[in-house]
């Protein structure tokens, strides 16, 4: 056997698809991802590769289960199935390169803390149980506050805090992590305009650090302006690409079906025939 | 105070206030997980394990009890799960019904039961023995340093007092993951947090409070213990750390108090008799959470919010 069968053999013979290029490899990597909450399942033999360095969006329509495929990544909810790389290493080993915003409607924001306590959580894998808290602690806490101009609120209570301060404080939190992928659950769900746009100052300047990033998103309007690839699924995967070419009138109304009517897709001012 | 006090009221006291802040301090977390019914169901489930742990071993040694109270807790979970499934019960009503029977076959088997050499009663089970774990080899504050006084202490204060302990030391050791988990367990999973283990450890750690205040306080103490304290605490303040703080202080002032009060307030009253002991804490830490609810300074919004656990 060649040293590529062996390894082939040693994976259990889920190896990449023998047509994908050997490129960079991808800030996280999904194979054959299933998840099911009852007997129909949520997402079903999804693969994914998420670019290093770029912004991706997961779109598609309610239920399609953009989130839970975030969360089946990131052993969040159990799966069937499904193989997870980040940075071609295994989830576990990976943790401390990846950064994670929930929905801002997962917690309770009447948990008596203040904002710095909740961005201190990001540095709890540097903490540990009882490392002390030290001035560079509190300093990074803070700075993170300081990128999503939330830096006067450290000592507020959460629950004193609107929607999008809310969704800002999380993202500091993820700041705090120092990740080199940051994954988010509808980072732009419910918050003001002048949230979403600090929200995407900070995603674009991670980018430029050359972090990569991954958004549940769900404002076709704005994809064109946000993201540099786009991953659309329904239950299974649509399809995956940069924007220019996999976010077409075709993949949308087939990711959509009827449920995206054609009118809507042409407002979107898309490349390519309609 | 002098001999007497020493020698009558001291050993409940303490007693009381550890078994309280045993319970107070699992209390704040299984509130703020929305699981404050896990406190009731462990008081309720852990006397008929109790019984059968007696039964079994003849003594009411800790351990057994522990094996026991654990394997009730078990057999309800299952039993729950049973309900739900082959009944299509709803999970709260489910949950109701095993608590409630469960304790009650504890009690018909108490009643069936000679336990006459031992505090294992019905009476026992429901309010504890408080006011009997006296300190009859003291004589005065001297017997503290007294060994041979110190060797009659009445066991249960040991045994409280170890429970106490571990529960002060694991939420010392665990804080950050309790309350990392606590706050936002989607996120606690992907820093690689075992958060079911966290999950489950709490709920021992609160399941080690209640047997070992069972022992000494009763249910009714413990039901309220997990509870009003913590509740109040919540009222008083914005911040976690504070928060359990306050609960120790009003756990602690529930003991103090209600043992005074059922001591001694009948008497105030011009009546001859005591009250029970632990009825009174528990009325009193009752009294402290209607008194937070009314005139705290943060007396709001609580238990809004997300659906219950």
């Amino acid at each position: 056997m060649t040293p590529a069968e062996l390894k082939l053999a040693a994976d259990g013979g889920r190896a990449v698809a023998p047509e994908a290029k050997p490129g960079p490899v991808a800030a996280m990597s999904l194979r054959g991802m299933t998840v099911s909450y009852g007997e129909k399942p949520a997402i079903f033999s999804v693969d994914a590769d998420f670019e290093q360095g770029a912004m991706t969006a997961i779109i598609g329509p309610n239920g399609a289960g953009k989130s839970t495929l975030l969360k089946a990544a990131l052993d969040i909810v159990p799966r069937v199935s499904g193989e997870v790389r980040v940075h071609g290493q295994p989830l576990e080993r990976a943790r401390g390169r990846m950064a994670y915003v929930p929905q801002r409607a997962s917690v309770d924001w009447d948990f008596p803390t203040r904002v710095i306590d909740v961005v201190m959580m990001g540095l709890y894998r540097e903490l540990g149980l009882l490392g002390r808290i030290r001035g560079h602690h509190r300093d990074a806490a803070q700075d993170a506050l300081d990128r999503v101009g939330m830096a006067d609120f450290a000592h507020r209570q959460i629950g004193q805090l609107s929607g999008g301060q809310q969704q800002r404080v999380f993202l500091a939190r993820a700041l705090a992590q120092a990740a080199d992928l940051y994954l988010l659950d509808e980072p732009f769900a419910g918050v003001d305009a002048a949230t979403e746009a600090a929200i995407i100052d900070v995603l674009k300047t991670l980018k430029t650090e050359g972090k990569s990033v991954v958004a549940v998103h769900h404002d076709l309007t704005t994809v064109q302006s946000y993201f540099d690839r786009v991953l659309l699924l329904n239950v299974r995967r649509i399809a995956e690409g940069p924007v220019r070419t996999a976010f077409t009138s075709d993949t949308l109304a087939a990711t959509y079906g009827g449920r995206l009517a054609a009118a809507q897709i042409e407002q979107l001012e898309l490349g390519g025939a309609v | 105070m002098g001999a007497e006090f020493v020698q009558l009221s001291l050993t409940p006291i303490l007693i009381g206030v550890l078994a309280s802040i045993a319970c107070a301090l699992p209390g704040n977390f299984l509130l703020m997980r929305r699981q404050a019914l896990i406190g009731d169901a462990i008081s309720h489930v852990v006397l008929p394990g109790i019984v059968l742990a007696f039964l079994v071993s003849g003594t009411i040694a800790a351990v057994p009890m522990l094996l026991g109270a654990g394997a009730a807790a078990v057999i309800a979970v299952a039993l729950i799960e049973a309900i739900k499934r082959l009944g299509r019960i709803e999970a709260g009503a489910a949950m109701g019904v095993v608590f409630t029977t469960l304790f009650a076959g504890g009690v018909l088997m108490l009643e069936r039961t000679d336990t006459s050499g031992v505090h294992l009663d019905v009476e026992h089970a429901l309010m504890g023995s408080l006011e009997s774990l006296i300190w009859l080899e003291a004589d005065g504050w001297a017997s503290l340093t007294d060994p041979a006084a110190l060797a009659g202490l009445p066991p249960e204060l040991g045994r409280i007092a170890i429970a106490c302990l571990i529960v002060v030391v694991l939420t010392w050791l665990f804080w950050r993951p309790l309350v990392l988990t606590t706050f936002d367990e989607g996120f606690a999973r992907t820093i690689g947090l075992p958060v079911a283990a966290i999950g489950f450890g709490l709920v021992v750690a609160a399941a080690v409070a209640a047997v070992a205040a069972f022992d000494a306080v009763g249910s009714i103490i413990v039901i309220a213990m997990f509870i009003c304290p913590p509740a109040a605490a919540r009222l008083m303040t914005d911040r976690f750390g504070v928060q359990v703080a306050w609960s120790i202080a009003f756990a602690t002032l529930s003991a103090i108090v209600g043992y005074v009060f059922a001591g001694y307030g009948p008497l105030w009253f011009g009546l001859y008799d005591a009250v029970s002991a632990a009825g009174m804490i528990a009325t009193v830490s009752g009294v402290i959470l209607a008194l937070a609810c009314l005139f705290a300074p943060r007396r709001r919004r609580l238990g809004e919010g997300r659906g219950s656990a």
